[in-house]
């Protein structure tokens, strides 16, 4: 029975993780680029760790609970080297689908008027 | 007011959480190391946090990280629909979010929420801090998902970060 439920999640771990890469590899351009492993994957090693730690828990050396550490890791770091690559991207002017906004534009040409 | 000797009130106690956690243990030895290096490093790491963090309404902020972890579960579904369905069906659009929030830990809160819930990533911070500028991956109607993001996550931030 463990074993089963043990088995059940970690393929659907495994299957989101694989989701996220196939993402990676198959939207038309940088921004939506990002979308598939920032969040994806998120679900996949959530179930990844679930799983691991009902193994370590029933492994009778007591309640294991550094997987809710990398838990709380991975939702401070994905999000902030989303919005790093993201940023850099827009100020690059890496080629995108959707037209970003004027704003940017106007305020990059004034910060580097400002460095001059 | 700020007290010299213990400048952060609330990361003292999440600090030592983690560290427990860390070590995986409960004995008397671990929880006190943890509330010494809980004590310890909001004082050497001072000039990183210059605004004291505070939460003026714990029980909102509960409820949003309940909200939000549904929400997360709710976009790893859709996001995986999408990119199963195929680069076709998808219309990436950018997005300016006004901003309400003022404070760092604000501010960051919510662009984090914003790049792990329903296909969007926060991709820019106006040098005024006044807009944030949205990435979405499928968006149908821009000014729906600037209403949502504005009344369901930045509502209750502002509530428990800036209330008065």
């Amino acid at each position: 029975m463990l074993e089963t439920t043990l088995s059940i999640l970690i393929v659907i771990g495994a299957l989101f993780t694989f989701i996220g890469s196939l993402g990676l590899a198959r939207m038309p351009d940088f921004y939506t680029r990002l979308h598939g492993p920032t969040k994806a994957t998120t679900l996949g090693v959530g179930s990844l760790l679930i799983a691991s730690m009902i193994h370590f828990s029933t492994q009778g050396e007591g309640v294991s609970f550094h997987e809710v550490l990398v838990t709380l890791f991975l939702f401070i770091t994905a999000p902030v080297s989303a919005h790093l690559l993201s940023k850099a991207a827009l100020h690059l002017r890496v080629r995108s689908i959707a037209p970003p906004p004027a704003q940017i534009e106007q305020a990059d040409s004034e910060a580097d008027r400002g460095r001059e | 007011m700020k007290h010299w000797l213990l400048p952060h009130p609330i990361l003292t106690p999440i600090l030592a959480l983690i560290w427990v956690l860390l070590v995986n243990s409960l004995s008397p030895g671990a929880i006190l190391m943890g509330v010494v290096l809980g004590w310890a490093i909001p004082l050497f790491t001072l000039r990183f946090w210059p605004d004291e963090v505070r939460v003026r309404k714990p029980l909102t902020l509960i409820r949003f990280l309940v909200v939000l972890l549904y929400d997360i579960l709710i976009a790893n579904l859709a996001v995986a629909w999408l990119i199963l369905r195929g680069p076709r069906h998808v219309h990436p659009a950018f997005v300016v979010v006004p901003l309400e929030l003022t404070t760092d830990i604000g501010i960051s809160f919510l662009a984090n929420t914003i790049s792990l819930t329903p296909g969007t990533v926060s991709s820019w911070l106006s040098p005024d801090r006044r807009s944030l500028v949205v990435q979405g991956l499928d968006v149908k109607d821009p000014h729906a998902l600037v209403e949502t993001i504005k009344r369901r996550y930045e509502a209750p931030l502002l509530e428990v970060f800036e209330s008065c």
